[in-house]
């Protein structure tokens, strides 16, 4: 069974039509990117996997529930870094995730995420006096500090200086190569090409290409296929 | 909160300065003991600052930067969510009316002994109707739109009955303030701490608003911008 699983899945909003029958699945101990433009309904996506917008139709799973007013069992199972971080902007850091790591059973110990990710290097300010690039970092840990089974993670390098995006990568290598399904929305076919096993490629609310990533490419580079599948893609 | 030095200001500071204003002003004419008709009200005051000025801001400002969309989806949840700030607000007025009641003896104050009890009522009612009023205005409006409208409603309750009994105001404006969650809970911690009566009338003018509030505040809430 896979850990993330899609079907048909359709959300409308208001005029706008966001998903329009979206198929696909992700598995553990594997780096699934879902790439396409903005507006090709990534984020709402990640949002139903969530629990935070319900399907108009279709179903999504994870870990086999319907994250729709799943459980706090489910939801500690699960990671999330939003595309906006979602931080209090108030807290300092090191507060922030020990604070997180309190509503786990068994959190990662908020100091090696805090040397890992170099938030150490800014413990004294808070949130809100943050660079994006910093934030992004904090918001990271906190999707991770709950050693979750399946991670979401929405832009996750945006913003960020190139020895954080490397280090990133690093951190998300290890943990699909320790089990976790991580589902990575971007719209960096070159953070896909560093990172994904499996490639989902967008637009307008479709899939238009899903599968591992050399089946995909099918002697193309990821670059030419993303092209040509989301040409005119951008709204 | 206390990080947060502008809601110390409305929470606290404000209130405190109004107690000893009105105690050492001569107007207006309050009857013979000033300081025991001032200090319900400046309590009164406090209960809207803190369950509805300070949570309205803070819940419009997690709002618009995803911190209820984050802990949403941790095993804390939308309800963990709720019941903490409830305890939080719960906590936080606890200090601040305990702070203004010892100001208040201080000054003078002589509380009737048998209102106790249906001042705590009062407060408690006060406060939940002030919550729900809190997240009507927080649930939908801008963060920067619900700062402004949650300021200036917390200059118009003071106005309104939180401070001064509506009997001293203008006529119809005292009426128009009765009907209000300021006066209700204003007159009510009067009615309790100068007369120890219980003020049933006031007390369901302020669950008529709570329960108005809150479903309509369960309507049109969004938790995300």
């Amino acid at each position: 069974m896979p850990a993330v699983e899609v079907r048909d899945l359709v959300k409308t909003f208001a005029a706008t039509r966001a998903l329009d029958g979206a198929t696909w699945s992700a598995d553990s101990g594997r780096v699934t990117a879902v790439l396409g433009p903005n507006g090709a309904g990534k984020s709402t996506t990640i949002e139903c996997l969530q629990g935070l917008q319900r399907p108009d139709s279709g179903s999504v799973r994870v870990l086999g529930a319907d994250p729709w007013g799943a459980d706090a069992e489910h939801r500690a199972r699960v990671g999330l870094m939003l595309q906006d971080g979602g931080l209090p902007s108030m807290v300092k850091p090191p507060a922030l995730l020990r604070h997180l790591a309190g509503l786990y059973a068994d959190p990662l110990p908020p100091e090696t995420l805090l040397s890992r990710l170099g938030i150490d290097g800014f413990a004294g300010t808070i949130v809100r006096r943050l660079s994006g690039g910093q934030r992004q970092r904090v918001a990271l840990a906190a999707a991770l500090i709950g050693r979750p089974e399946v991670v979401f993670l929405d832009e996750p390098t945006a913003g960020m200086d190139p020895h954080t995006r490397l280090e990133v990568w690093d951190i998300v290598r290890e943990q699909a190569d320790a089990g976790v399904a991580v589902v990575l929305a971007t719209h960096s076919f070159e953070e896909a090409d560093r990172v994904a096993d499996d490639v989902v490629i967008m637009s307008h609310g479709r899939v238009r290409t899903a599968g591992p990533r050399a089946s995909v490419e099918g002697g193309e580079t990821l670059e030419q296929v993303y092209f040509r599948l989301t040409s005119g893609g951008a709204r | 909160m206390l990080r947060n030095g502008e809601q110390v200001l409305v929470a606290v500071i404000l209130p405190a300065m109004a107690m000893i204003g009105l105690t050492l002003a001569g107007v207006p004419d309050l009857g013979a003991r000033r300081i025991d008709v001032v200090v319900p009200g400046v309590l009164a005051l406090a209960v809207a600052s803190t369950a509805f000025t300070s949570q309205a801001i803070a819940t419009a400002f997690d709002r618009r930067n995803g911190v209820l969309r984050l802990l949403g989806t941790t095993p804390l949840g939308r309800d963990g969510l709720l019941g903490g700030k409830i305890i939080a607000t719960a906590a936080v007025l606890t200090v601040h009316l305990v702070v203004l009641s010892v100001l208040g003896v201080a000054l003078g104050w002589r509380p009737e002994a048998s209102g106790v009890i249906p001042a705590l009522i009062g407060i408690l009612l006060g406060a939940i109707s002030f919550v729900c009023l809190a997240m009507l205005v927080a649930g939908r409006l801008r963060a920067e739109a619900v700062l402004a409208v949650a300021n200036l409603l917390w200059v118009v309750f003071l106005g309104l009955g939180l401070l001064l009994p509506t009997s001293t105001a203008p006529a119809g404006v005292g009426a128009v303030a009765r009907l209000l969650p300021s006066g209700a809970l204003g007159d009510a911690m009067r009615a309790a701490l100068i007369h120890g009566t219980w003020p049933i009338r006031e007390w369901s003018i302020l669950l008529a608003w709570a329960v108005v509030s809150g479903v309509l505040a369960t309507r049109i809430f969004r938790w995300s911008d």
